[in-house]
């Protein structure tokens, strides 16, 4: 239902144009869920804003193709861009402590939401707040929608946000590291609940993490993307089980474990990602790979197929 | 709420008492303000001098000074003025007070409105012509000395274009009773009104679009716009409410100055007599009952504006309400 092709951003800044995003494709099926994992600055969230169509920097320069059903949202008018956003894609945020305006309850901010795409009365939508903050189990819905953000604590504020965001039933709902901010309990209500509501909206869902261990639970497909590209993709087990790429595998090394001993210090991936003024010109990840080779100084193509990894390696094991 | 408006009260009772002090002891200790030496006249013999002093209780220990002309101020309102013998200041003070009100009440709204206009414009169109072009007539508005620009407003309205259609209908400077003449209170005040409004508009637009712009960086914002609302929608229901902070603030502090007398430039090119004009006149005198009655007025008007402005806070932001 979402096709992405060749996906590039720039920026332009003081210091010359930056490729933030650099020919990334992707799809996404109906009521699925895509898991896109990588580094801080990766990124993951950017080429999504794309989707939401949300990038409004006037430095940026967007190419490439983004298809919702078969429309074309790159260069759409930004009225037409505008229904769709909220109504057939929606997306949630990381941090939900300053997701929701501070002066405005909750059901006033689902009920502007529902208002905004459909031609609705006040008193119908905020009943139809109650009923989805029931549907993302907040207690006691009826009163929970006279309540102000601050007045939730961060698992209710995030479920509220859920909440708004599936009040149009989007085909596609966007959740942008949306558990990061939250401890580890609230993290796996909130996973649950996704997973639930993806099963009851037939929404697909594009998951974005730093976390492999998030991606385990949650992700049917996985893309894990590095420096702007995308470096590895293919089915959870595929990922998990069978990586290919070293820059999957180090990721993966540094999941704690769920059960056993914790290890004393995870081992992170040494080094850090490369600045985008200063990209390697072969592979990227090339000056933190262990299994760097001559052929590395090379750009890698994403090759093989549905479970598809960007570097040389593959063809040698 | 009601302990809220009982500290309230407090506050206002020790910031008049704490001024009153301040003011009495400045008067007392600043040469050449000896009372009785005024009061008797320049050539007055030691006598007569001295029987001025008896009479007026300036012999007596400054507290006791100082504690009857609360008394008068307060319960008899008979406290009369050092300078003209006989003229009660209380009325007299009461008499300037709508004159001041009504001319600072008129220009805070058009400041208001249009510096409400001129942040949201330049907000919404930022980096735009029309954004630098409202920050640079802002600045202009802000420099300009509004003793000038009255002065200018006047010998345009009143003298050089008063006999074309554009000010024909401005009246004589002075000031009518809105009982009395509601139309010609209007029509004096228009000028007046937009001459004070016009330094203001400028800095408050100007820290409204600061702030807007400030705000439109929040993750709310981007939240707003991932519900697929207009972007004129977001600026003004988003990102206004929990922009006006600083402008309420601003404002309590302007107001209260300009009621309490800070109005006084615009008060004398428009001949009002408000009380701006008449602390200035006592201050001239050093007419102490005088300065003591319209300072205590404007701290009371200070304060007031304070806590209004406290219950602005309230209205717009709900996390000032809980906390
Ligand atoms: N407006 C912008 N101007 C310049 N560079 C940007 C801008 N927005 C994002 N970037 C750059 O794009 C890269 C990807 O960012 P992001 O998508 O936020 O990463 P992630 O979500 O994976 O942490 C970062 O290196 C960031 O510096
Ligand atoms: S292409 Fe080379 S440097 Fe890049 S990940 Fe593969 S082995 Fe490492
Ligand atoms: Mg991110």
């Amino acid at each position: 239902m979402l096709e992405v092709r060749d996906l590039r951003i720039s920026f332009r800044t003081e210091h010359g144009r930056v490729q933030a995003i650099d020919g990334v494709s992707f799809d996404v099926g109906e009521s699925e869920i895509l898991g896109v994992v990588g580094e801080s600055g990766s990124g993951k969230t950017i080429s999504l804003l794309a989707v939401m169509g949300l990038i409004n920097d006037p430095n940026a320069r967007i190419e490439g193709s983004i298809k919702l059903r078969g429309r074309e949202l790159v260069g759409l008018e930004p009225r037409e861009m505008r229904k769709l956003r909220g109504r057939e894609i929606a997306m949630i945020f990381q941090d939900p402590m300053t997701a929701m305006t501070p002066v405005y309850t909750i059901g006033w901010q689902i009920a502007e939401q529902i208002m905004a795409h459909e031609k609705i009365g006040k008193a119908a939508a905020l009943a139809r707040a109650v009923d989805l903050l029931a549907e993302v189990n907040i207690p006691n819905p009826r009163e929970a929608i006279h309540r102000f953000p601050h007045q939730l604590s961060g698992g209710m504020r995030q479920r509220a946000v859920i909440a708004m965001a599936l009040s149009c039933n989007p085909a596609l709902l966007i959740a942008d590291e949306p558990t990061t901010a939250l401890d580890v309990t609230v993290q796996a209500q909130i996973l649950d609940l996704i997973r639930k509501l993806r099963r009851d909206h037939k929404s697909a869902v594009v998951f974005i993490t730093h976390d492999m261990g998030v991606i385990a639970e949650m992700a049917d497909r996985v893309m894990v993307m590095y420096s702007g590209r995308i470096v590895e993709r293919g089915t959870k087990a595929e990922i998990l089980l069978e990586p290919r790429h070293p820059y999957t595998r180090a990721l993966l090394d540094s999941i704690p474990p769920l059960e056993g001993e914790k290890p004393k210090r995870l081992r992170s991936i040494p080094g850090s990602p490369p600045s985008l003024f200063d990209l390697p010109k072969g592979c990227s990840f090339a000056p933190r790979c262990p299994s760097r080779f001559e052929r590395c100084a090379e750009r890698p193509a994403l090759e093989g197929g549905k479970h598809a990894a960007a570097c040389f390696l593959k063809v040698a094991s | 709420m009601l302990l809220a408006l009982l500290r309230r009260f407090g506050q206002m009772i020790f910031v008049m008492f704490g001024i009153s002090v301040l003011v009495f002891l400045i008067f007392f200790v600043t040469p050449g303000a000896d009372p009785a030496a005024r009061i008797a006249g320049r050539n007055a013999s030691p006598e007569t001098l001295e029987a001025v002093r008896k009479s007026f209780g300036f012999d007596q220990p400054v507290w006791v000074q100082y504690l009857t002309m609360m008394k008068k101020l307060f319960v008899t309102q008979d406290l009369t003025s050092f300078v003209n013998r006989g003229w009660k200041v209380v009325p007299a003070v009461l008499d300037t007070i709508p004159v001041t009100l009504s001319l600072v009440i008129g220009a805070a709204i058009l400041w208001v409105v249009f510096g409400m206009l001129v942040g949201l414009i330049a907000a919404a169109t930022r980096g735009s012509w029309i954004d630098k072009l409202l920050m640079a007539l802002g600045l202009v508005g802000c420099a300009m000395p509004v003793y000038w620009l009255g002065e200018m407003m006047n010998l345009v309205s009143q003298s050089r274009y008063h006999d074309t259609w554009l000010f024909s209908w401005v009246p004589p400077l002075g000031y009518k009773n809105l009982s009395d003449d509601p139309r010609g209170w209007f029509l004096t005040l228009v000028i007046p009104w937009f001459t004070l409004a016009i330094l203001y508009i400028g800095l408050y637009g100007r820290v409204l679009r600061a702030n807007l712009i400030e705000a439109m960086q929040e993750d709310y914002i981007r939240t707003a716009r991932a519900k697929g609302l207009s972007e004129t929608r977001i600026l003004l229901r988003h990102a206004l409410r929990t922009s006006l902070i600083s402008f309420v603030t601003l404002f309590g502090l302007d107001f209260g100055a300009l009621v309490g007398g800070a109005a006084l430039l615009t008060e004398v090119v428009f001949g009002l007599q408000g009380v701006g004009k008449l602390t200035y006149d006592a201050l001239q005198n050093l007419d102490l009952p005088v300065i003591m009655t319209t300072v205590i007025y404007a701290s009371f008007f200070v304060v007031l504006a304070n806590a209004l402005v406290d219950v602005v806070y309230i209205l717009i932001d709900p996390r000032v309400r809980s906390a």
